[in-house]
């Protein structure tokens, strides 16, 4: 076989939004300046923190589920060509048509084409964080293609030119007070005299959008389950814009990361509980949508899936790393990380941010493209406990962090500290040097990145042998 | 070389040998609770719909004066008020009469269809006001109980309480897209 013929591949260079401008501590740095989005952050993560657990404290099986729901996936990764031909076959013999994108270029090239045979300029979205990965929008614009994003928080984020910040709420990083400010500056036709009463920014999205939806031929959307026995998509959302993509517009293309299916319609029982819980923080989320196909007389009437790789392929070859694609972005690990409540989803550059963006984001791209994300992380665990698919992030993040280019002079330092430790009187005398460094709270260049963040443990007055000697 | 194969050569490579595990069904499965319409009751109005109990289903839906009302072909005629008129459009609409599949009790959800009795998706979707008559033999303890009885080839909408959203600040605030004020019937029988 040739190596070209089915190497896992990482997500391309120059196209949609995994690689940040600068590395993690940079971009940190500067979040941290950031007093407001401190503020909002920890409002925010806080409130739901509150949610989530009481709901999930109202199931008595959660534990059971998230087992079920962590075998599921890993047996889904284990059956993948298999689901995915069979979930071709039934979404094909329900009237849709599916379409393979070996990555983000291919996948943009095949939306973009599907709709420019529309002979529609504009189309209206879903929020999707498939889109955001390959960079759609931007494609589509390209093209001459107006997208319309239509959650709330995604528009938000389009309406104030900002790059989304959290898995589930993109505008988390703004309150109330913002998207008032936003909806003055930028929505045509707004009421001038508009308050920052969260009811009455709902009700100004919804007149804003409502023309758009009534009007607009073309939809794309994302995807959080399909069942490959049945054909059947699952878009779950809270505000009836996804309804209205998924069932007004004539064309529907809906663009599925290769991880997405689920094998029978029964394990959607599992999902189901699993994701409005650990994500909203609600029993059940408002609206669910599922379909199969095209129906005839009822939604759209021309139905594309497009099913992306774009670095999948590339995770699911690493065998500590893959659970990474059990995700199934609920983002209950971002709202309980100290690191992400402080630096906030900017910061890590990609559209994947927060614990499961450290270990995802790395390996769509190769380690070497995003190699500040796996140290973006205090290693507590919280994540851990948090996810609702049981993935094991601060594990994935220590792999990662070995996979990582590491500096010379740390590994000249290791190899020093390695050969001290297995000579007793060298390390004898590397303790009685270590206590001139009491009153040092820096290392020295070229060490100094070590102390960049943290500070220079202190040695102790007297040490263990000194104590022992003298006894 | 198409993409469909280069994927798949790409997962195959990936795997190697990888096996399946198995998946421990431990979770409440169908079949194991009983449906209790009390806590489909509480779970309903906690997340802001309006529940109405008793079988005159004319009487309810006429004394929530829905004005131009839209239903789907198949619905009970019963259920109508005496005289009131219905307009085709759904566009035109204030409201609409639907019936329901399955109601969930422990996630206070209501499932549609698309027979007959609920019509096509977008009629119970541009109106601002949904009345929706839940049987209670359509009434199902958990998530799991209802995918046992729905069919996945039918379009289904999962409705739980009025349209949301969490997106400023992560408080649920009602109204947005679909339909602001949900009215669930229940009837006796």
């Amino acid at each position: 076989m040739s190596t070209f013929l089915g190497m896992p591949t990482t997500a391309p260079r120059g196209v949609g939004h995994l690689r940040g401008d600068e590395s993690f501590p940079d971009a940190a740095r500067k979040a941290l300046g950031n007093e407001q989005l401190r503020r909002n952050l920890a409002h925010a993560t806080t409130t739901i923190r509150g949610k989530s657990g009481a709901v999930i404290a109202e199931l008595p099986d959660w534990q059971e589920l998230r087992s079920a729901g962590s075998a599921l996936k890993a047996a889904t990764m284990a059956r993948l060509p298999e689901l995915l031909e069979r979930l071709e076959e039934n979404v094909t013999a329900a009237g849709g048509v599916v379409h393979w994108a070996a990555d983000a270029t291919e996948a943009n090239r095949i939306v973009t084409g599907l709709v420019e045979a529309t002979g529609h300029r504009r189309v209206i979205k879903v929020k999707s964080m498939a889109t955001q990965e390959i960079g759609l929008n931007e494609a589509l614009e390209a093209a001459g293609i107006a997208p319309v994003e239509t959650d709330l928080a995604e528009l938000i984020v389009q309406l104030g030119h900002d790059k989304p910040s959290h898995i589930l709420v993109p505008a988390i990083h703004r309150n109330r007070t913002e998207i008032r400010d936003i909806f003055l500056r930028e929505m045509p036709g707004v009421d001038p005299a508009l308050t920052d009463d969260p009811a009455t920014l709902a009700a100004a999205a919804r007149r804003y959008l409502r023309e758009t939806f009534l009007s607009t031929k073309v939809a794309v959307s994302g995807a959080n389950f399909a069942v490959a026995e049945t054909g059947t998509l699952a878009v779950l959302e809270s505000e009836g814009n996804g309804r209205m993509c998924l069932t007004l517009p004539d064309t529907l293309i809906t663009v599925m990361g290769i991880e997405k299916v689920v094998p029978t319609w029964r394990d959607l029982e599992v999902f189901l509980q699993l994701l409005p819980r650990a994500s909203t923080g609600e029993r059940m989320n408002p609206y669910t949508s599922m379909w199969t196909g095209v129906t005839p007389g009822d939604g759209p009437q021309e139905f594309h899936l497009v099913l992306l790789d774009n670095g999948r392929t590339a995770v699911l070859a690493d065998e500590v790393g893959r659970q990474a694609l059990h995700c199934i972005r609920c983002s209950a690990c971002l709202n309980v990380c100290p690191v992400y409540e402080r630096t906030g989803g900017h910061a890590y550059g990609s559209v994947y941010p927060g614990p499961i963006g450290a270990v995802l984001s790395p390996q769509l791209t190769g380690v070497a493209d995003n190699a500040s994300l796996p140290y973006a992380s205090s290693l507590c665990g919280a994540c851990f406990d948090a996810c609702p698919v049981k993935i094991d992030i601060p594990s994935i993040l220590v792999h990662l962090r070995n996979e990582a280019p590491h500096p010379r002079t740390e590994r000249i330092a290791m190899a020093a500290a390695a050969y001290t430790m297995d000579h007793p009187a060298l390390y004898a005398r590397a303790q009685h040097a270590a206590k001139l460094s009491r009153h040092a709270r820096r290392l020295p260049r070229p060490l100094n990145g070590w102390t960049a963040s943290r500070d220079l443990p202190q040695p102790p007055p007297e040490t263990f042998r000194d104590w022992w000697a003298g006894r | 070389m198409s993409s469909k194969d280069l994927i798949l050569g790409r997962i195959r490579a990936a795997l190697g040998d990888t096996a399946a595990p198995d998946v421990p069904r431990t979770y409440r499965r169908a079949g194991t609770q009983c449906a209790d319409v009390e806590r489909l009751v509480d779970r309903l109005v906690d997340y802001k719909a309006v529940v109405h109990r008793g079988s005159d289903v004319a009487g309810i839906v006429a004394s929530l004066e829905p004005g131009r009302l839209v239903v789907p072909p198949g619905l009970d005629p019963a259920w109508l008020p005496p005289g009131m008129a219905t307009v085709e459009d759904e566009h035109d609409a204030d409201a609409v009469l639907t019936a329901a599949t399955v109601a969930i009790a422990e996630t206070g959800t209501i499932v549609l269809d698309g027979s007959p009795d609920q019509g096509r998706r977008v009629i119970s979707l541009l109106p601002d006001l949904h009345i929706c008559v839940v049987r209670p033999d359509q009434v199902v303890a958990a998530v799991p109980d209802a995918i046992a009885r729905l069919d996945p080839r039918r379009p289904l909408t999962w409705i739980s309480g009025p349209s949301a959203t969490s997106d400023i600040e992560l408080n649920r605030v009602e109204g947005v897209h679909g339909p602001r004020r949900l009215h669930v019937i229940l009837t006796e029988r």
